[in-house]
């Protein structure tokens, strides 16, 4: 694998060598990605490259899946977050998702923010801590009159951003974003990319997008993935997006981004 | 608003470019001091700062190039974006004239040979007063106006012309200053490819504000005469 160093020698998250395997079958191989604090890391490639199940991992999502497990190391704050010790919940209160297809509760606006608050014991004000989210995520003016409005009413975009908020009012390091655009119309989508951008000011974010026009818009690094002859997924290159897309360093990284895969 | 990080992208390229634009507008007032002065640390002082402007314009490209890559333009930024790649290479080539120009002076060094002084300067004089305007027509997007700077370029021309005559009739009458002479028409030859120049900034300007080609550049008196390649 090809790689550009990046410069902070700190890392939000950092994977050693990372396998995951569903039964006996390897997903993914020897992944060694350094996650940049309050940038936004994007994970490219094509569809199963892995880049899900990697993303997935870093907040222990695969648990759901009986039979995953995984080698190598996931080190967050010191911690390896792929050893069997490590409590899933507390991790998820550090580390969120938001998902590809917004899914609000069925519940109030308001609820969607204040339950998952609530659970995590957040001693926040309860109305600070609303509108806090809502503004971080943009959304506060186009729903302060409306709070207790059930959030299934809004647009999906709207719906999106209120995820986005419901991951925020617990107040993580990093946010981890599967596809969160790949349901939503243009105009949305870029108002979820500047959110982004703005975001990522305090927190740290990894995008997986198929769509690799959003990886250049959106993000600071690149992590393009690939499926190996094994059938495994693996890192091909990582890099400053603006390199990868302007003068990638493997030419399979080239022939991905150029539309001459395969 | 849903583009913000391409405007911000946009607004710091066309700034880039503004600087660019000043640098050669610099150089260009430097070079034309030296017909007085013959100040050869100026002189060679035009020529070092040659390579920053050129290093400015690569800077501007590599920019462009990863808006154009990671941002995915269209229209009129699309338009924009290509327009500024050929701006900046229209600067730089000026910057040349710039240098161009020094380049002459340190060969004439203190020979008496009667400079047009007050012909080239007057060239000079519009052809930076005329860039001025390009720039500030481009960064407004005044396409009108940007219409309107390539007449001021027939001046240029005609100055031109004189500075020919003067330098044919001087050779006549002293043919040993001929390799002078021909140094000063030299000069007088990149101040008028400099505004021609500018004529194609005003162009792009047009082809970024309203996306249509509009060829500006007003009859070339020296083409038939002057053929040498000086780009």
């Amino acid at each position: 694998m090809k790689s550009i160093e990046p410069p902070e020698t700190r890392y939000a998250l950092e994977t050693q060598d990372l396998a995951i395997y569903y039964q006996t079958f390897r997903a993914v191989k020897d992944v060694s990605l350094k996650v940049i604090p309050r940038r936004i890391t994007a994970i490219i490639g094509p569809s199963g490259c892995g880049k899900s199940t990697v993303i997935r991992s870093f907040n222990r999502m695969n648990d759901y899946i009986s039979g995953s497990r995984m080698e190598g190391s996931i080190l967050f704050h010191g911690k390896n977050l792929a050893s069997a010790d490590i409590d899933p919940v507390m991790i998820r209160r550090k580390i969120g998702m938001v998902f590809q297809r917004p899914n609000p509760f069925p519940k109030s606006i308001l609820e969607n923010i204040t339950w998952g608050a609530r659970i995590n014991g957040i001693k926040e004000n309860m109305g600070q801590l609303v509108e806090r989210s809502l503004r971080e995520a943009a959304l506060w003016d186009e729903v302060k009159d409306i709070l207790n409005q059930s959030a299934l009413s809004l647009s999906g975009g709207q719906q999106q951003r209120l995820c986005i908020a419901r991951v925020l009012a617990v107040r993580p390091e990093i946010i981890l974003m599967d596809e969160p655009c790949s349901a939503l119309d243009p105009i949305a989508t870029l108002k979820i990319e500047e959110l982004m951008r703005t975001l990522s000011s305090t927190y740290t974010i990894i995008i997986v997008t198929h769509n690799m026009q959003q990886a250049a818009r959106a993000s600071d690094y690149t992590a393009f993935f690939n499926m190996d002859t094994d059938r495994a997924g693996m890192m091909v290159e990582f890099g400053i997006t603006n390199q990868i897309f302007t003068n990638p360093r493997d030419q399979r990284t080239e022939d991905y981004i150029t539309g001459r895969f395969g | 608003m849903t583009r913000e990080t391409l405007d911000r992208n946009i607004q710091n390229i066309r700034e880039e470019v503004l600087m660019l634009s000043s640098m050669v507008e610099q150089a260009m007032h430097k070079s034309a001091s030296l017909f007085r002065s013959r100040d050869l640390v100026t002189a060679r002082k035009v020529m070092s700062e040659d390579v920053e402007i050129n290093g400015k314009r690569n800077a501007i490209e590599s920019a462009v190039m990863i808006v154009m890559a990671t941002q995915q333009p269209m229209a009129h930024d699309l338009r924009l974006l290509a327009g500024i790649l050929e701006i900046a290479t229209e600067l730089e080539r000026m910057g040349d004239y710039a240098k161009g120009i020094a380049k002459l002076v340190i060969r004439l060094g203190t020979s008496d040979y009667p400079v047009p002084y007050s012909d080239l300067e007057k060239m000079t004089e519009l052809g930076i007063s005329m860039l001025h305007d390009a720039i500030t027509a481009f960064v407004k997007e005044d396409y009108k106006k940007a219409v309107r700077i390539p007449q001021e370029d027939d001046k240029v021309d005609a100055l031109y012309d004189t500075v020919r005559q003067d330098t044919i009739d001087k050779i006549m009458a002293k043919p040993a200053s001929a390799p002078q002479a021909q140094m000063m028409f030299a000069a007088a030859h990149n101040l008028e490819r400099f505004a021609d120049r500018v004529s194609n900034i005003c162009e792009r300007t047009v082809f970024i504000c309203t996306g249509e080609f509009m060829e500006m550049e007003s009859e070339d008196a020296e083409e038939d005469f002057y053929t040498e390649d000086d780009e």
